[in-house]
């Protein structure tokens, strides 16, 4: 096996064991990051890694929206060209105080717009196991470097499914944390009672390793939680006995691919071995969801966003035409060149639902809906302790497939949003593969901070199963 | 039902210029999204409170202590037009 085929933990023992160097190791990653992504288009840039002391030198890349003094910051946004980020993100700091080296930032959807990183501004990126297919999104760069052995751990972010939803397409584990859970300083707001930092790893073992690193309380986020952070490896246990695990009805539905159903319907059976009490759970507003979303996502979007306006961030552009240009049309013609569609419509679908006259009708009755939504899992974590379900509805698709239809990519993320929503954690683990080799998830989500018992149920069928061993083919 | 006129109208109040073809095509997108959105007419809301944050905290409060912030070359360093450290933009006031 190759080094970059290896996980932190392997490695790191390695390194302990005196068989490689952390510079051998970030040599063979580099340059295998560097080799394949013409075929991923994974990066959008390089940085020079720098190799510091500390006890986690693993080398990580970073999804474009967040923070890393002096370096581009783009949100693979045309608005945002030439923006230098003017200090570390909260979770930056974390890792370089740890030794981690960072390879580079990774390409997304614009503004984490979209579920499969076709509205980048730097072209798509393409899913490691068959380059005709989109790596999911928005965190399709995060997903397909870790998955294509380009960087060992990465990070993304995740509004409504944006690391569960590629980690799941990518044949990866990718948890959204708690909201809360992980400071948001330096994390470019989308949607922000929503947005959370998460890690993208080849197991479960190194997702504990790097939320060690990156949780807790920051307050310079004055929504991340002050709560103690445990050490998460302790979780990983291969025990689920007498663990109630929930089975929604409302996420076992017509329309889902039968193999993504088939194999959720095995991981079941692989728990209920292990252990696991399995019981029929129901979350009846389910089908909002999605609908809920797009009103207080966009919503939150638009205001977050009118922030870039020619003024201080990178891009300005003014009118072509000889009379004297006002503030107003450059704000105007800046934001029209600077913006992609999706960002657009996702822009004026916001404005929309909070302008006057339609506030209670949308926005309003949205967050009320949303209230329901996170009473429906108050309720179902009366009876159990975890909850399972598919990632995503189906494997990845083709690019170009949903491009031209919002509302169908937007169903993409019907399984992943209502934890968003809920607040509450959400990891997507790898549980097999369709007909044409494409990897299928499995999605846990649990109660508010608890990412203990996520990680342990997490861990308890990644041991029992050989899924995550299996390597993309470049 | 999203006309042109409408779509002109949000995106004035979103500070957007859109083109005629732009204006077009956004209708029909809008018109088919919140058609969509329409489903959360059916759930009953009458007795519920609006979630705006999903967790139940209190006001965060913080000491009022001066601190190191940015400075000002550092703020300024992605500008793309500035003077005598600040901003500078198109004229506001004739």
């Amino acid at each position: 096996m190759n080094l970059y085929d290896l996980t932190a933990h392997q490695l790191l023992s390695l390194i302990k064991d005196k068989k490689t160097t952390v510079q051998a190791m970030v040599d063979s990653i580099l340059s295998r990051a560097k080799s394949v992504n013409d075929k991923t288009h994974a990066f959008v840039r390089f940085h020079d890694p720098l190799l510091s002391d500390g006890t986690c030198p693993i080398p990580i890349g970073i999804k474009d929206n967040i923070c890393i003094q002096g370096k581009l910051a783009t949100c693979a946004s045309k608005i945002l060209n030439g923006f230098h980020a003017p200090y570390d993100a909260a979770v930056i700091e974390k890792i370089k105080g740890r030794g981690g080296v960072i390879l580079g930032s990774l390409n997304m959807d614009e503004f984490a717009f979209g579920s499969s990183t076709e509205t980048s501004a730097y072209g798509v990126t393409r899913n490691p196991w068959d380059l005709k297919r989109v790596p999911g999104g928005s965190s399709g760069g995060s997903a397909a470097s870790v998955a294509a052995g380009q960087t060992v751990w990465a990070l993304g972010s995740d509004t409504g499914g944006s690391i569960r939803q590629p980690a799941s397409f990518c044949g990866i584990v990718g948890m959204k944390p708690t909201y809360g859970r992980v400071s948001r300083y330096g994390l470019i707001a989308f949607g922000s009672s929503l947005d959370q930092i998460g890690p993208l790893t080849k197991d479960v073992t190194d997702s504990a390793l790097l939320l060690n690193i990156i949780a807790g309380f920051d307050q310079r986020d004055s929504t991340s939680v002050n709560k103690p952070v445990p050490d998460y490896t302790k979780a990983l246990r291969r025990d689920v006995k007498g663990l109630r695990i929930g089975i929604p009805k409302e996420y076992f539905i017509d329309g889902i691919q039968p193999e993504v159903l088939k194999a959720v319907r095995e991981a079941i059976e692989v728990l209920k071995k292990e252990g696991a009490v399995i019981k029929e759970s129901s979350l009846p507003h389910t089908e909002y969801a999605v609908a809920t979303y797009y009103i207080v996502a966009t919503a939150e979007a638009s205001s977050n966003l009118a922030r870039f306006d020619g003024v201080q961030y990178g891009l300005r552009a003014l009118p072509e035409k000889t009379r004297k240009t006002t503030l107003v049309d450059m704000y105007e013609t800046t934001r029209e060149k600077g913006f992609g569609d999706e960002a657009k419509r996702r822009i004026m679908l916001g404005t929309y639902v909070l302008s006057s006259g339609y506030y209670d009708a949308y926005y309003l009755r949205g967050q009320k809906v949303r209230t329901l939504i996170k009473q429906d899992f108050d309720k179902a974590f009366e009876e159990c302790d975890a909850i399972i379900c598919p990632t995503a509805p189906t494997t990845a698709f083709k690019i170009g497939e949903k491009s031209n239809d919002p509302l169908s990519m937007y169903l993409s993320d019907i399984f992943t949003i209502p934890a968003n929503l809920a607040g509450i954690p959400g990891i997507s683990i790898p549980c097999g593969f369709d007909a044409n080799k494409l990897p299928i998830g499995l999605q846990i989500m649990t109660r508010a901070f608890d990412e203990e018992t996520l990680l342990h149920v997490a861990y308890t069928y990644e041991q029992s199963t050989a899924w995550h061993l299996e390597r993309a083919k470049l | 039902m999203i006309t042109k006129d409408n779509v002109n109208y949000i995106a004035a109040l979103a500070r957007l210029h859109v083109s005629e073809a732009e204006a077009d095509r956004f209708a029909k997108d809008l018109e088919g999204i919140l058609h969509y959105v329409e489903k959360l007419n059916k759930v009953d809301v009458s007795f519920v409170k609006p979630t705006s944050h999903v967790l139940d905290v209190e006001n965060v409060f913080r000491e009022d202590i001066v601190s190191p912030s940015l400075l000002n070359e550092d703020a300024l360093r992605s500008a793309v037009d500035k003077h005598h450290g600040f901003y500078k933009v198109p004229k506001v006031i004739e």
